[in-house]
């Protein structure tokens, strides 16, 4: 990459960033405008704003706008958190769920249905959110006690050795239950359809505490990555930017994973993706994981929506097939970097 | 020898012996130039994990439905005893230990060259797709064709799998393969087949769906002699160039420039280390299907244990083959497949792990 001077660099990004926000007004207004009910558009923005209780108007407040709101802050979460994570572990293959938040959502709702019998979707959600915040914590405690305080390698290790068990007994529980199979393998797929803008509300406090976190431990984030020694001779303070880091990450994707079920990859892909393009400065990376990590969720959404109107091509399988496409001609057409 | 003008000759000079901090043996060959440095704690270790193996295979040999002492065991082994015991013993529960053994070495062979590649300790086959390239494989037999074969079921798993590695390894190929490169190339290409897999498993029945998953997450159900004769010979076939990779392999662990300045071919010693891992997984995976976590945990595992940088080849294949043939005698038990023991009983082991590095500082 050519080097630029600083000035020259923040105008860039700030251009792109202009470019981005204007993608994500776009991709929002199809969003709600297009679906599997064909409607004029003329229609539907009558609906916004004349609330007059046809089915048409119904469609649009209660399946159209939530899944658009549902994406305009699930994909934030995703995308910031892969970020962070992957600023933390300086690890490529660190994704949100390695800290065990995915497999602690999953156990509980595997548990919620299993156990407690419980098949709605609202039901979930705060066994989903509960499990998700009690195996960070384990995660975090395992990995950062000691001598050593919290290093990158230990927290991932514990954070794969703890999804690794409770996902095998996830796993061994769903195979001898033929209904809690059925309920976990389609929540297992995340989706924006079919949840409440009421579970969204409940939740949304947290993914924004979440993200204000991440914007403000971003500095410190850029000062750490120069290594743990450098970073504190330069006044960092390493350990509670640590806290901090874990603190968010959790509320993100706990939040996200509750809100809409695990959705695998954007979390993983857009930073990488976005990392090509601004450089490694954390201040640019975080604000921009989350705009890009909304448009990749809400545009795989809306592409599901209408190669199968049946809703089969939930979100989650939709981000991967639109990514990874992205994902592999960046890798191969920029310099490859390392974190 | 007397002295030649001014200058004496005297006895070689023997250097003074390298204190490594740790205590060691050295094994060289007279004719060959070959010479190894053994560790002695590494022998303890691997010693160690050789007797439980022991008193694992012998308790899975001897209990079941059909409950057997450990002399009956012994004696059907050397082909004594009752021909009903012999039937049980050689028939049906040796061949399933034999190939839980050999799954665990070539998983742990498998996992500790790719986290050398990869530099990474979440470096696995999985990284470049082949968990997910072979469950393709094996869900396109099992859901779209409609064949419950086991020959097909495998075939599939391995073309699968090697085609998705052979994809991968091309797109991230640009003169050269950098492991940085072909990590993110391998995470793109295995979220997509990851998300035709999620897609298959949906638009199923449940029943369907369960067959599949239960598939998915490795077992060794009903597996014999027949299936154990053509894995023994590739896997036997397979360990020589492991051996022969080594030396390189541990080279390249210095980097690149280091490596090519000790005289090893660092790209080309990749490309075939590529290639046995795939091998070695890709057989794993037709025998038992794609059997999770041994690759990751083994090599970890074996690390901490001995306390050794590097390779360490050996005590991985000794864990992964004790922790397979483990977990293989508790999913006996309780009647699930082989895959979600080991994900489990390994998951909890390297917590024990972690707990007890946090104990002893």
């Amino acid at each position: 990459m050519r080097t630029r001077t600083p000035a020259a660099r923040n105008a860039l990004n700030a251009a792109g960033m202009l470019v981005l926000l204007a993608a994500l007004l776009g991709i929002c207004v199809l969003s709600v405008l297009v679906g599997a009910r064909d409607m004029a558009a003329s229609d539907v923005i009558k609906g916004l704003f004349v609330f007059d209780g046809s089915t048409e108007h119904l469609v649009v407040w209660e399946s159209r706008v939530p899944r658009t709101l549902i994406g305009l802050f699930v994909g934030p979460a995703l995308g910031v958190c892969g970020a962070l994570i992957q600023a933390f572990t300086r690890n490529p293959l660190a994704d949100p769920g390695i800290l065990g938040v995915n497999a602690g959502a999953s156990f509980a709702v595997t548990i919620a249905v299993g156990l407690f019998g419980i098949t709605s979707a609202s039901g979930y959600v705060w066994f989903a959110f509960a499990g998700a915040l009690i195996v960070t914590v384990a995660v975090y405690v395992l990995g950062a006690t000691g001598r050593s305080g919290i290093t990158p390698e230990k927290l991932t290790l514990a954070g794969v050795a703890i999804s690794a068990v409770l996902g095998g007994v996830a796993s061994a529980i769903t195979l001898k239950n033929r209904e809690a199979f059925d309920s976990v393998r389609f929540w297992a797929v995340g989706s924006l359809a079919g949840r409440s803008l009421e579970t969204l509300w409940a939740i949304v406090p947290f993914i924004v505490v979440g993200l204000v976190l991440a914007i403000a431990i971003s500095r410190s984030l850029n000062v750490i990555a120069l290594g743990d020694d450098l970073g504190r001779s330069l006044g960092a303070r390493v350990d509670v930017t640590r806290v901090l880091t874990i603190a968010s990450v959790t509320l993100l994707a706990g939040g996200a994973t509750a809100v809409a079920g695990p959705i695998a990859f954007v979390g993983l892909m857009v930073p990488h993706a976005v990392r090509w393009f601004t450089g490694p400065d954390q201040r640019w990376i975080i604000p921009y994981s989350m705009v890009a990590a909304a448009i990749l969720l809400l545009v795989s959404d809306v592409v599901g929506r209408i190669l199968l109107p049946s809703a089969e091509l939930r979100v989650g399988i939709m981000t991967a097939v639109i990514g990874a496409p992205i994902l592999i001609l960046l890798a191969r057409r920029r310099m490859a970097h390392g974190l | 020898m007397p002295p030649v003008g001014d200058r004496s000759v005297s006895a070689p000079v023997v250097p003074p012996p390298v204190d490594f901090g740790r205590r060691g043996y050295v094994v060289r060959a007279r004719r060959v130039a070959a010479s190894a440095r053994l560790d002695r704690r590494a022998i303890v270790i691997v010693a160690a994990l050789i007797v439980v193996l022991l008193v694992v295979s012998v308790a899975t040999l001897a209990i079941g439905t059909y409950q057997l002492t450990v002399g009956e065991v012994v004696s059907a082994l050397f082909g004594q005893g009752e021909s009903r015991v012999r039937l049980i013993v050689v028939e049906w529960r040796l061949p399933r230990l034999l190939l839980a053994i050999g799954c665990g070495i070539a998983l742990a062979i498998s996992g500790a060259i790719f986290q050398s590649i990869t530099r990474n300790p979440l470096g696995s086959p999985d990284v470049i797709g082949l968990d997910a390239g072979a469950y393709t494989g094996a869900l396109v037999v099992m859901l779209v064709i409609g064949s419950g074969s086991y020959s097909l079921i495998a075939a599939g798993s391995v073309i699968g799998g090697l085609a998705t590695a052979a994809v991968v390894y091309l797109l991230a190929y640009r003169g050269g393969v950098e492991g940085f490169r072909l990590i993110i190339v391998g995470i793109g290409v295995g979220a997509l087949l990851a998300s035709f897999n999620t897609y298959f498993l949906l638009i199923v029945d449940v029943n369907q769906a369960i067959v599949a998953a239960s598939w998915g997450a490795g077992s060794l159900n009903a597996l014999g002699w027949d299936q154990l004769g053509p894995f023994s010979l590739v896997l036997l076939a397979l360990l020589p160039f492991v051996v022969a990779l080594a030396p390189g392999l541990s080279q390249g662990e210095l980097g690149d420039d280091a490596a090519q300045a000790l005289g090893s071919n660092v790209e080309r010693t990749r490309l075939f280390s590529t290639i046995v891992a795939v091998a070695l997984t890709a057989l794993v995976t037709a025998a038992a299907g794609p059997i999770s976590f041994i690759a990751l945990v083994a090599p970890q595992l074996a690390k901490r244990m001995t306390g050794l940088p590097g390779l360490g080849l050996v005590a991985s294949a000794a864990v992964g083959a004790t922790l397979l043939a483990t977990a293989d005698f508790i999913a006996q038990r309780i009647a699930l497949p082989v895959g979600l023991v080991t994900v489990s009983a390994g998951g909890c082991y390297l917590i024990w792990l972690l707990v007890r590095e946090y104990r002893r500082s």
